[in-house]
């Protein structure tokens, strides 16, 4: 599995690898809500953990179809599969490897970018912690969607209608808890659900990748 | 594709695949890497033993040509020996991003991670594509000399003539009658 996770994040920093693109587009769509929504501080302190978080998921989607395909396309794919790491062991390097390089930056980034839409210091911090707990889920589940539609051309596409229903219980619950965070409410009970999905994620999709890794390595 | 086939190959001993295109050496090779799981029939002692190599070299093009090898070797938890940059004339190769290589340089770095992975059972689909007749030489000492002498066992999909005196089995007479295919399971997407 270290082999695995230490390759994608060495392929995801070199040139080509698409390390921040996520990132950027992340900034671009929260720096273009003030234009839509106007200058009013009020209004977009309200909306700010949910902008935030809409714009995280959509961020963390945009790089989930390199996952598996670029692994597909050269032929690494059988070769890893018959290598001593079993395919879920794969699948949660891959997901992993997601999350370092896409899922964290966004983490980081969040509460500086919360400046820009006027949310609150408490709020701030409990979009971090949303984010921090919520993002793993958001790469685990995007592995399995990855690896459904790995070998399918305009899988890319498909990937997103997959995934995105898959995303509203931790979009629900991540949201809930960060905009609780802002208005001073318990963040607890959000926090325990979104911890729940993680785990259970982190528990169940590498096994489901591999099921479908394997229906399309035949 | 096929039916009827069966072979047995001994510890130290190869065999080659024979057969027009498209018969299923394909297929047969990747049944027995257990990749696809065979309609009928069973395979025996590959599984864990086996090391798989397929028309594509699985090469990244942002890594280099010691790091693509360093990276097998750490997957497969195995040392990388030194002596591997020489049997396949990877030597002068070493620093260059693979995705400068040429064809039949990043064949070469295909191959080569086959004496990385320390498996025993080789099971290659036609390696040789794209190598010139020195690389190929040096392809077929390495199988003979240090796979095959050590042990090891190779089933190799080819149509060229090594020069390693294997056993062959020719596929032709094994093609499957159209009615005993798998029916296809081709998704409407």
């Amino acid at each position: 599995m270290r082999a695995v996770l230490g390759r994608d994040l060495r392929l995801a920093v070199r040139a080509g690898g698409g390390f921040g693109l996520g990132l950027a587009f992340f900034l671009i769509v929260v720096v273009l809500v003030p234009f839509g929504v106007g200058p009013e501080t009020e209004i977009l302190s309200r909306i700010a953990p949910g902008i935030l978080w809409v714009a995280a998921l959509l961020a963390a989607l945009l790089s989930l179809d390199r996952i598996f395909a670029l692994d597909h396309e050269d032929g690494s794919l059988p070769l890893l599969a018959t290598a001593p790491l079993p395919l879920e062991g794969l699948a949660l390097a891959k997901a992993l490897a997601h999350w370092l390089t896409t899922g964290l930056p966004l983490v980081v980034a969040a509460p500086i970018l919360g400046v820009l839409l006027h949310l609150s210091g408490p709020g701030m911090l409990w979009l971090l912690v949303s984010l921090a707990i919520g993002t793993p889920a958001l790469s685990l589940i995007g592995t399995f969607g990855a690896a459904l539609t790995v070998g399918l051309r305009r899988g890319g596409l498909l990937l997103s209608l997959i995934v995105l229903p898959l995303y509203v219980p931790v979009l629900i619950f991540g949201a809930e808890a960060a905009r609780r965070g802002a208005d001073g409410l318990s963040v607890a009970t959000p926090l325990l659900l979104l911890g729940g999905i993680g785990l259970g994620c982190a528990a169940l999709l590498p096994f489901a990748a591999a099921a479908a890794l394997r229906v399309t390595l035949r | 594709m096929l039916e009827g086939v069966s072979f047995r190959v001994a510890p130290g001993r190869g065999l080659v695949l024979r057969g027009p295109n498209g018969i299923g050496k394909t297929t047969l090779l990747r049944a027995i890497a257990g990749l696809q799981p065979p309609l009928s029939g069973r395979v025996e002692g590959a599984g864990e033993r086996a090391g798989y190599a397929s028309h594509a070299d699985g090469i990244k093009p942002a890594l280099t040509v010691a790091e693509t090898l360093g990276f097998w070797a750490d997957l497969y938890r195995a040392e990388l020996p030194e002596a591997v940059y020489d049997w396949f004339d990877l030597a002068d190769l070493r620093d260059r991003p693979a995705g400068t290589l040429s064809a039949g340089q990043g064949r070469r770095l295909g191959l080569a991670r086959l004496a990385v992975i320390g498996r025993e059972v080789l099971l290659l689909d036609e390696p040789t594509v794209s190598l010139d007749a020195a690389s190929v030489r040096r392809f077929a000492a390495f199988i003979r000399d240090r796979h095959l002498a050590q042990g090891g066992i190779a089933v190799l999909a080819t149509h060229i003539d090594l020069g390693l005196e294997l056993p062959e089995i020719d596929l032709t007479p094994h093609r499957a009658a159209p009615e005993a295919r798998g029916g296809s399971d081709e998704a409407f997407l």
